[in-house]
C-alpha cells in the first residue's frame, strides 16, 4: 500500500483526490438539486421526496457516512494545497497583473472553499435530521418558517454565488487533473461547467427566494 | 515612416535591489532620460547600469545570455508579468516601444520559494535544473546510428515533442504562478520525450521522479490557473500538464515505478 499513500501524497496525487472527490460533489448536488425542485410542486411534493428519501432508512446513513469521508478528503487536501502554496512564495510581488488565464473563480478557489465549508454545517444545523427535530413539524414547514427570515434567505443566496464560482473554475480543472484536456472536448467541457455553475447557482439560489416571496 | 524616426521617452525604473540572499531587498527609483525606442529593455538596463558605474554606484544585476530569445537565461517581472507585457516574448526581446513617455516601470525578480535571490534581479534557477537530473531524459547505449526511417514517429506527435521541446526553461511559469507551481516546465520536459518512441521504455518512472523532484524542492501545486500558458514566451500549452497528468497517473496506478 506505499505505492498508493506515496502517488496520492505527490501534488499530483493530492490534485487527483480533489478532483475525485468534487466530481462525487457534483454529482451529488445534481441530485440535492432534483430533490429540491420539488418545492416548485407545493408542500406536498416536496414533503413526500422527503419521505421517499427517508424511507431508504440504513442506505441513507451509508450515503451520509459516504459524503463526510469525501467531504473531509477533499477539504484536508484542499487546505494541505492552500498552506503549501502559501509558503511556495515568501515574497509577494509589488506589482500584480492578470496576463490572462485566470478568473473569478480559479483565483478565488480556497476562499469560496472555505465560505461553502461554513455554510454546510450552518445548513446542516438548519435542516437536518441530525440537528433539527422532524417529529411533529413537515420538512415544508421547518423550510418556510426559516426563509421568512430575510438574513437567511440573504445568506442562502450568497452562498450559492460561493458555489456557482467553484464549480465554474473546480468542474473544467478536474478534467484537467485527471489529463481529459483534448482540443475536441475541451471547449465543450469549459462550457458545459458554466452552464452547470449558472444551472446550480440560479436552480439553489432562487429557491429561498421563490419560498420567502412567491410561495 | 515612424519606424525609421528617432523617438525617446523617459521613464522612472522601480527596480529590485538585493545586495545578497540574505539581504531584505527593497525598490530603488532610477529616473532614465532620453531612452531610445529603438533599445531593448536590456539594452536599456545595460544604458543604466553604465551611468550607474560612471557615478560610482553598483550596477543593476540581471541575468542575459543570447540576447536572441533562445537561451532562456534571461527574464524578470516586468510591471506584474514576466519577461513584460508583450506576449509571446522573452525579456530581451522587448523593445522599449512597447513603452510610454513618463510610465513607471516595477522591475522585480521570479519570486518564488524554490528560486532564490542571488542579486538584484538575479535568481537560482538550479532547481529545475535538478528536476532535469532526477528524470528529464533518455537512457540511450551509444553505437553506430541506425536507419532513420526505423522508428515510425507520426508527424502530428513529432510536432507535438516539438512545441514541447520549445520550453527555454526560463522559470516564467513558475514565476507567473500564483502558487509558483513548476508544473508547466515539469509537463514541457516529461511530455517532450513521453511523446517519442525512445522516451516511452523511461516514461513511468520519469513522471514519478520528476514531480517528486519539484514536490521535494518545495515548488507549489498546480492548480490549473493557466497563467503560466499566458505569460511563456514558447507558448507551451496547458494540454502538456493535461499529459503529465496522465502520464503520472499511468506510473502511478499501472505500472511498477511505484
Amino acid at each position: 500500500m506505499k505505492w498508493l499513500t506515496t502517488t496520492l501524497g505527490t501534488s499530483i496525487g493530492k490534485k487527483l483526490m480533489m478532483a475525485a472527490t468534487g466530481l462525487s460533489f457534483i454529482g451529488f448536488l445534481a441530485v440535492h438539486l432534483a430533490g429540491n425542485l420539488t418545492l416548485y410542486g407545493g408542500a406536498d411534493a416536496f414533503n413526500s421526496y422527503a419521505e421517499h428519501l427517508h424511507a431508504l432508512g440504513p442506505l441513507l446513513g451509508v450515503a451520509e457516512f459516504g459524503l463526510l469521508g469525501l467531504f473531509l478528503i477533499h477539504v484536508f487536501s484542499g487546505l494541505i494545497i492552500f498552506w503549501q502554496n502559501f509558503k511556495a512564495r515568501p515574497t509577494r510581488y509589488a506589482v500584480n497583473r492578470n496576463p490572462g488565464g485566470k478568473t473569478i473563480g480559479s483565483a478565488t478557489m480556497p476562499y469560496t472553499g472555505l465560505l461553502i465549508l461554513m455554510f454546510i454545517l450552518f445548513h446542516l444545523t438548519n435542516f437536518s435530521r441530525f440537528f433539527v427535530d422532524q417529529g411533529g413539524t413537515t420538512i415544508f414547514q421547518i423550510v418556510s418558517t426559516a426563509f421568512q427570515n430575510p438574513v437567511y434567505v440573504g445568506l442562502y443566496v450568497l452562498a450559492m454565488v460561493m458555489i456557482a464560482l467553484h464549480v465554474s473554475h473546480g468542474f473544467w480543472s478536474l478534467f484537467q487533473t485527471f489529463g481529459l484536456n483534448h482540443p475536441k472536448y475541451m471547449p465543450a467541457i469549459n462550457t458545459g461547467g458554466l452552464i452547470l455553475s449558472l444551472v446550480f447557482g440560479l436552480g439553489f439560489g432562487f429557491l429561498p427566494i421563490y419560498i420567502a416571496f412567491i410561495a | 515612416m515612424t519606424t525609421t524616426e528617432e523617438h525617446t521617452i523617459n521613464i522612472t525604473l522601480k527596480v529590485w535591489r538585493q545586495k545578497g540572499p540574505r539581504d531584505k531587498g527593497r525598490f530603488e527609483t532610477i529616473p532614465v532620460q532620453n531612452v531610445e525606442t529603438h533599445t531593448s529593455f536590456l539594452e536599456m538596463l545595460d544604458l543604466v547600469n553604465e551611468k550607474l558605474t560612471h557615478e560610482g554606484k553598483e550596477p543593476i544585476a540581471f541575468d542575459n545570455d543570447c540576447r536572441e530569445g533562445i537561451c532562456g537565461t534571461c527574464g524578470c517581472v516586468v510591471d506584474g508579468v514576466p519577461h513584460g507585457p508583450q506576449k509571446a516574448m522573452t525579456l530581451c526581446q522587448l523593445h522599449m516601444r512597447k513603452f510610454s513617455n513618463g510610465d513607471v516601470i516595477a522591475v522585480e525578480p521570479w519570486r518564488a520559494r524554490a528560486f532564490k535571490v542571488i542579486k538584484d534581479l538575479m535568481v537560482d534557477r538550479s532547481p529545475l535544473d535538478k528536476i532535469i537530473q532526477s528524470g528529464g531524459y533518455v537512457s540511450v547505449n551509444t553505437g553506430s546510428p541506425q536507419d532513420a526511417n526505423a522508428i515510425p514517429v507520426p508527424m502530428d506527435v513529432a510536432e507535438k515533442a516539438m512545441d514541447a521541446a520549445a520550453c527555454i526553461g526560463c522559470g516564467a511559469c513558475v514565476a507567473a504562478c500564483p502558487n509558483a507551481s513548476a508544473m508547466l516546465f515539469v509537463s514541457a520536459k516529461v511530455s517532450q520525450l513521453a511523446l517519442l518512441p525512445q522516451g516511452k521504455p523511461e516514461a513511468a518512472e520519469r513522471a514519478i521522479s520528476m514531480v517528486k523532484a519539484m514536490d521535494d524542492l518545495l515548488f507549489g501545486n498546480c492548480s490549473n490557473h493557466r497563467v503560466c500558458e499566458a505569460v511563456c514566451p514558447k507558448e507551451i500549452s496547458i494540454i502538456n500538464i493535461a499529459r503529465l497528468n496522465r502520464e503520472f497517473i499511468k506510473a502511478g496506478f499501472a505500472s511498477e515505478a511505484v
